[in-house]
């Protein structure tokens, strides 16, 4: 079995710019532990302090939010298509600074 | 004349990103928030220097970011603050007020606030190409602001959405693009399609930008009640941004000597067809359930708000509460307001006046407090909600003795013998 993982540019400069894999997980918890193995960076991106995926991120498999279809006890199927995209995602950290503003952290 | 010092910041971790079109940290994938270096604009923010620009959203430049030598063209906002009597009276409220963005310049709705700071920064930033994911008011106000400025514009938006938000987009020249979903799915291909073009989608890579618009109407409530802070604001909620944005703009008017402080509490209003916020706050989570809308309050259709985690938090904080009504409260609320104040509200100023209403009849909100329920968009988007409200009556021969027994027969009450000048027999 076998499912394909999409991911956003934004996640892909951790798994050496791949924006979509093939994974043999069998669920969402399978996936984060093969994240673990294969890419540690991506692994450590998108977890939290207890090892479970970050609240901003969300999971769709073939187009559906993973939270309609049980979360974590939802089985993969073979085929099936498992996007993560940020729940505010959007633009380009290396687009260039148009502005240079001077900043005091300490101020605010 | 310095100018004000802003730039991005992630609300959770802190990491700082100069100013550049992202909207998720990518250090923690959190939102990220334009921050003020606010004593950069202490001294050229006051009273007086509000007093003395124009009337519109652009008095309050100082607080909005918008990059330098920007030229503020259109005279967007300053909408009217109306004391509500007649709804206060049926409600059981003393000190209520309408913020009318049902007449916002140029779109009618509130979304031409946010618009407009959103498209000086995509013109900063030299996007050609100007986008956004729609339930309709957002789409009208990109279309239309982006044909003055004359950038392109090419808008999603579910393939349901009502006929006059379409017609209305069209009509500006912009690129309508209906898609076979809900507005969530809508927005999830807005942020692939953000990926991999290089356009300006105003709530997506511009989003932390767009949202800071909504600030103005808090600006605006304080200074159109005299320079004070009310205790109540109620809210609509779609993707649960302006709610925040009001407190902040509270915040920065007390932050630097406007107004006085005043623990104000917020109440969101949602349709019970798509409540995520609404109920994440009444289980009190500070995260949400995504729903699958399904009311006709489209413009707060959003099963999965991007900010609705954070704005159930606010909520909970400031001691307010939300509230969610049914469509045919809804469509109550809709003629409620029109029929006591002369405002013609579309759907979602329905869910705000119903919501409103219960608020007070729960005790919630106490009828002296000072209140203002935000009205976000004009009725005259919306008037299928009302299809079958007014049937067409039967036409009346132009002799004033078929129309005496027309009146007389439909609505009595409208004469009065003593008030016949002529005394028809």
């Amino acid at each position: 079995m076998s499912v394909k993982i999409v991911l956003p540019t934004a996640l892909a400069r951790h798994t050496d710019g791949q924006k979509a894999f093939d994974s043999d997980a069998k669920d969402l918890p399978g996936l984060i532990a093969e994240f673990d193995t294969k890419f540690p960076a991506l692994s450590q991106n998108v977890k939290d302090e207890n090892g479970k995926l970050r609240r901003f991120i969300n999971v769709y498999v073939n187009d559906e939010d993973i939270r309609f279809l049980g979360g974590d006890a939802h089985q993969f199927e073979d085929g099936d298509e498992v996007m993560l995209i940020p729940s505010i995602a959007g633009g380009h950290c290396g687009q260039r600074r148009w502005l240079t503003l001077p900043y005091d952290e300490s101020i605010l | 004349m310095g100018s004000t010092v802003y730039e991005l910041r992630c609300n959770e971790c802190g990491k700082s990103f100069g100013n550049r079109p992202l909207s998720a940290c990518d250090e923690c994938l959190a939102p990220l928030e334009v921050q003020y270096d606010l004593e950069s604009v202490r001294g050229r923010f006051t009273r007086e220097t509000v007093a003395a620009g124009p009337m519109n959203i652009w008095r309050y430049k100082e607080l909005l970011p918008i990059p330098e030598g920007f030229l503020p063209d259109l005279p967007v906002g300053f909408t009217p603050l109306l004391r509500a009597k007649n709804l206060g009276k049926k409600v059981g409220a003393d000190n209520l007020y309408i913020k009318n963005d049902a007449v916002c310049f140029p779109t009618l709705s509130f979304k031409d606030r946010v618009v407009s700071v959103a498209l000086a920064n995509a013109q900063a930033f030299g996007f050609k190409t100007v986008g956004c994911s729609s339930t309709g008011n957002l789409a009208n106000s990109v279309a239309a602001q982006a044909a003055r400025l004359g950038i392109r514009a090419c808008i999603l938006v579910p393939s349901d959405l009502e006929p006059a938000k379409i017609l209305n987009t069209l009509v500006y020249g912009a690129r309508l693009v209906r898609i076979d979903g809900n507005y969530d799915h809508v927005n999830r291909l807005c942020t692939l399609i953000a990926d991999e073009y290089n356009w300006g989608f105003v709530n997506v890579n511009l989003r932390p930008y767009y949202a800071e618009g909504s600030k103005t109407i808090g600006y605006e409530i304080a200074e159109q009640l005299g320079w004070k802070l009310p205790d109540n604001v109620v809210v609509p909620m779609a993707g649960g941004s302006m709610i925040r944005k009001i407190r902040k703009a509270f915040r920065e008017l007390v932050a630097l000597g406007l107004v006085e402080h005043k623990d104000v509490r917020f109440f969101g209003a949602q349709a019970t067809g798509c409540s995520p916020i609404s109920h994440s706050v009444k289980q009190g989570w500070d995260y949400i359930e995504p729903q699958r809308p399904n009311t006709i309050a489209r413009s707060l259709a959003i099963g999965n708000p991007a900010d609705g985690p954070l704005a159930s938090k606010m909520i909970q904080e400031t001691g307010g509460w939300a509230e969610d009504v049914s469509d045919v409260e809804i469509v109550s609320g809709i003629q409620e307001l029109a029929e006591c104040e002369g405002v013609f509200t579309e759907t979602a100023g329905g869910v705000t006046t119903a919501v409103t209403a219960r608020l007070y009849s729960q005790g919630r909100i106490s009828r002296d407090q000072v209140t203002v329920s935000i009205i976000s968009g004009n009725g005259l988007k919306t008037t299928d909600a009302l299809e079958g409200q007014y049937p067409a009556e039967r036409a009346v021969k132009p002799k004033l003795a078929a129309f005496d027994e027309y009146i007389r027969e439909v609505d009595a009450s409208l004469v009065s013998e003593l008030e016949l000048a002529g005394g028809v027999q």
